[in-house]
């Protein structure tokens, strides 16, 4: 029974709880697992601390809530503070490179880092950032098949936005394939 | 009766509990939906206001919770499937109308999304300390019919279950979520309609003038009298006769409330609804309802790999309380486990009815979070010396 | 009056006038000699009859007190619901059954005080109802207490020294919040009564009429103002009839003058025509006009 734990981290705004969503998504409508999201938010709805837990599974998910994750979607600095010492031993980190500055880990833990920002913006809408994440989580993670989640994408963001979605997912797909080819850059 | 094809949202879906309860209520051919916005419940209204327009449904937001209670049961005598939505302050406001809905024995459903309490408590994180006002929220002697969904799968369900429930034992029903469920998001598989089994509304089949509200029968319902056929019939709050006439005396309030009870009381076996695993020769059982039935899932796993005979108990329904039940596993146990987020709600009527005869165990805190399950492995240990 | 006595009455006459729309096996009624309720009744049954509408399809809601009994003893479909709330159980059997005539018909305690916030919001929103307030000044059925509407310096049980608070206009109340139509007259103005509810009746949107109405067993006790029939003596002589009156300009103080008449006449798209075109707008063919909660059936 392998069941994974996933926690994103970020602002509100950012998309941290819709990412949430599409891995969820894509996990238990699109590739036969079974997955729970749940979150967690402030009363303000926009610029404070988000986060959203997905756990996935092979088998119905018993505890909704993420107790030691094996992997962290980081999308803002201060949310990684906040949740860096919860994660699992043994755990892959993902984050935006120009708005987290990851501390030194010990060797079991796994890095990688993206320019979301940057490449969204290239797509001329910072708005993706969390899509371009999303992407590169699916390249360097193996949780979830690259198809599943771009369904999941593809049927989640509001209709008209699914060409820029799909790119920005791709982009961050393929940053994060040459990456890990590259082998993972230990920090 | 099948669901309405129109209403049901075949498929697979990814959606929270919340969403869940709002398809819910829709298949099961709910037309009036009267509300008012409070977290975490408020993605149930939200939604159906997007549902309704197009399926021939009514969404009112209401000035306050006592309204919209208020406005379900005129809609309920009106002839349409109604339900409303709150959580924590709201459902202490509604208890005033939930007592006329008992009274008139009036169909509708009511779903609580518990929150922490007491007073404006937690709004955003999961208690289930609402449990003993489910049962006892409006004054008086009553019984109720409650539900515990442990999942958005089971939200959906049960809310279908509710409106049958209520339309076969014409009384408010309560679907007794929590926040946890009504935020988690999960696979919710919609069936096709032809799947969905509904009660629908039994009217008389007497003519205006022969025909009374509240008229005696073996299940302890009469069948409704409609609204705009001449029936002219009258139906009050206060104690009344089968006439629906008030009565004030002591005679008649033996004779009105024993029917609310016992027409619950009387169909217990029918109403209650366990799921049991493992508990054929177990030394301890745990019980709980929600979503502990759900997180306390580990904890057993773990004990039971270790040997320890436990066994489970979800309880989908929570009230009526399983008294027989109880109290014939309290001859066979060692102990009777009960999880639950509040500080020994459902736990009080469990130990009352293990009367002495096993040890009794709870496994509560003040809510905000859904339990450890170190907390209910350790108290198995505990449970089993 | 003692069942015996009515039980020999009705031998005596054939059919009661009033049989039509009240319940005669629930007679005797509660209300005190020379209350105005009765009057209230009668002139709601002279209305609807004079109207030739299908009693079928009248309904009636209460809440509690004095007022809220009238659902008790009128033969329509009728509910005795919470007190304050007979508006917002009315708007949800409205809203399931828009064929109906839903009337609801109760006391100035419950409307206005614990019931206010109902009345508000659904006048605000034009439900198409009819409500009938019955104002005495006072709670009666729990002894005379001081209410919303009592008029400062009036006693009551629980303003025994006289009331300091500033009371409700109702028909401002009413009128401001968005009623279509607001009247009132006395309990002695039958028949300008009967033909306000007539109004009301047949009016579109949320129709309102206050009925100001003599207690005489606590209100004009406790204020020493004699009988009912002295009350009914004063509005007699302190009646301004004002028809079309500023709504504003109509306030009751003690023992003052009191202005009756049709303040608001006028039409508004009810609450149903609204959400109506709102979706017809947005949806377009799509959209099947609502009409009832139960569509095809």
């Amino acid at each position: 029974m392998a069941t994974n734990e996933i926690r994103i981290t970020g602002l509100g705004g950012q998309g941290v709880i819709l990412c949430g969503y599409i891995i969820g998504k894509a996990a238990s409508i699109y590739s036969n697992q079974h997955a729970t999201l749940t979150q967690s938010f402030g009363p303000e709805a926009r610029g404070s601390a988000c986060s959203a837990q997905v756990v996935v599974s092979d088998t119905r998910v018993l505890y909704p809530y993420a107790t030691s994750p094996q992997v962290m979607l980081a999308m803002s600095n201060d949310g990684y503070m906040t949740h860096k010492d919860t994660m699992a031993d043994e755990c892959t980190i993902v984050y935006e490179k120009d708005l987290v500055k990851p501390e030194k880990h010990g060797p079991k833990v796994k890095a990688y880092g993206i320019p979301g920002t940057r490449i969204a913006e290239e797509l001329g809408h910072k708005i993706v950032l969390n899509i371009v994440m999303l992407g590169f989580l699916g390249a360097v993670t193996d949780l979830i098949p690259k198809e599943a989640l771009r369904k999941g994408v593809e049927s989640s963001v509001p209709a008209g936005t699914e060409e820029l979605n799909l790119k920005a997912f791709d982009k961050g797909y393929e940053y994060g394939r040459q990456l890990k080819e590259k082998n993972a850059v230990k920090v | 009766m099948k669901a309405d094809p129109k209403n049901v949202l075949t498929g697979s879906h990814y959606l929270d509990g919340n969403h869940a309860s709002a398809e819910g209520g829709i298949a099961a051919g709910c037309k009036f939906f009267a509300g008012y916005p409070i977290t975490p419940s408020t993605e149930i209204a939200e939604r159906v206001s997007r549902r309704f327009p197009l399926i021939g449904g009514v969404f009112i937001q209401m000035e306050d919770e006592l309204a919209s209670m208020a406005a379900i049961l005129g809609a309920s005598w009106g002839g349409v499937k109604s339900m409303s939505c709150t959580s924590g302050p709201g459902f202490s406001l509604m208890m005033e109308n939930f007592g006329l809905g008992i009274m008139l024995e009036t169909p509708c459903v009511l779903i609580n999304v518990q929150r922490g309490g007491p007073s404006t408590g937690l709004p955003t994180l999961p208690g289930q300390a609402d449990m003993m006002q489910a049962r006892w929220g409006s004054h008086g002697d009553y019984e109720v019919i409650a539900l515990a969904p442990d999942s958005p799968q089971e939200s959906f369900e049960l809310t279908i279950h509710a409106f049958n429930l209520s339309e076969k034992y014409h009384m408010p029903v309560l679907v007794m979520t929590d926040e946890c469920v009504g935020h988690m998001t999960e696979r919710v598989v919609i069936p096709p309609a032809e799947e969905i089994e509904l009660v629908e509304r039994r009217y008389t089949d007497k003519e205006p003038g022969e025909a009374w509200p509240y008229e005696p029968t073996e299940g302890g319902v009469s069948p409704f009298l409609p609204v705009g056929k001449g029936y002219k019939f009258h139906v009050t709050g206060l104690t009344h006769d089968y006439r629906g006439y008030p009565v004030i005396n002591a005679e008649t309030q033996e004779t009105n409330v024993r029917r609310l009870i016992d027409k619950v009381n009387n169909h217990v076996d029918e109403i209650i609804w366990l799921e049991e695993k493992d508990v054929e020769g177990a030394e301890i059982v745990v019980m709980a309802y929600g979503i502990s039935s759900r997180v306390i899932q580990p904890a057993i796993t773990k004990a039971r790999k270790e040997g320890i005979k436990v066994g489970q108990i979800k309880m989908v329904t929570v009230w009526p309380f399983p008294e027989k039940r109880v109290r014939e596993l309290a001859g066979q146990v060692k102990s009777l486990i009960m999880v639950e987020m509040n500080y020994g709600q459902v736990f009080l009527e469990m130990d009352r009815c293990a009367a002495g005869k096993c040890q009794t165990y709870l496994v509560g805190h003040a809510g905000g979070t859904v339990h450890n399950p170190d907390d209910i492995y350790k108290t198995i240990k505990e449970a089993v010396k | 009056m003692t069942t015996k006595v009515t039980e020999k009455r009705m031998q005596e006459r054939e059919e009661h006038p009033m049989e039509r729309l009240l319940r005669m096996d629930r007679i005797p009624h509660i209300w005190c000699p020379t209350c105005g309720i009765g009057t209230t009744v009668t002139a709601l049954a002279v209305a609807l009859k004079q109207l030739q509408l299908d009693l079928n399809n009248v309904a009636i809601v209460s809440g509690i007190g004095c007022t809220g009994r009238v659902a008790g003893y009128t033969k329509l479909d009728s509910f005795h619901t919470t007190h304050g709330r007979a508006i917002p159980f009315a708007l949800g059997l409205h809203i399931a059954r828009p064929d109906l005539k839903v009337i609801v018909f109760s006391g100035d305690g419950d409307l206005v005080s614990i019931g206010g916030n109902h009345l508000i919001h659904t006048a605000r929103r034009n439900v198409d109802i009819t409500v009938i307030c019955v104002n005495n000044f006072i709670y009666a059925m729990t002894g005379g207490q001081v209410a919303p509407t009592t008029p400062i310096t009036a006693r009551s049980a629980t303003s025994p020294y006289g009331n300091y608070e500033h009371p409700f206009n109702i028909p401002l109340l009413a009128a401001s919040s968005g009623a279509v139509y607001v009247a009132r007259w006395t309990a002695l103005h039958v028949r300008r009564l009967t033909v306000a509810i007539k109004e009301a009746l047949t009016k579109r949107g949320f129709s309102f009429v206050e009925v100001i109405a003599p207690c005489s067993t606590l209100y004009a006790r406790l204020n020493k103002l004699g009988s009912g029939l002295d009350l009914m003596k004063f509005y007699h002589d302190n009646s301004v009839i004002r028809h079309g009156a500023d709504p504003k300009e109509v306030n009751i103080d003690y023992q003052s003058k009191i202005a009756v008449g049709k303040f608001v006449d006028i039409e508004k798209p009810t609450y149903l025509d609204c959400l109506n075109n709102a979706y017809k707008k947005k949806f377009g063919d799509k959209y099947k006009p609502y009409g009832g909660g139960n569509g095809d059936k």
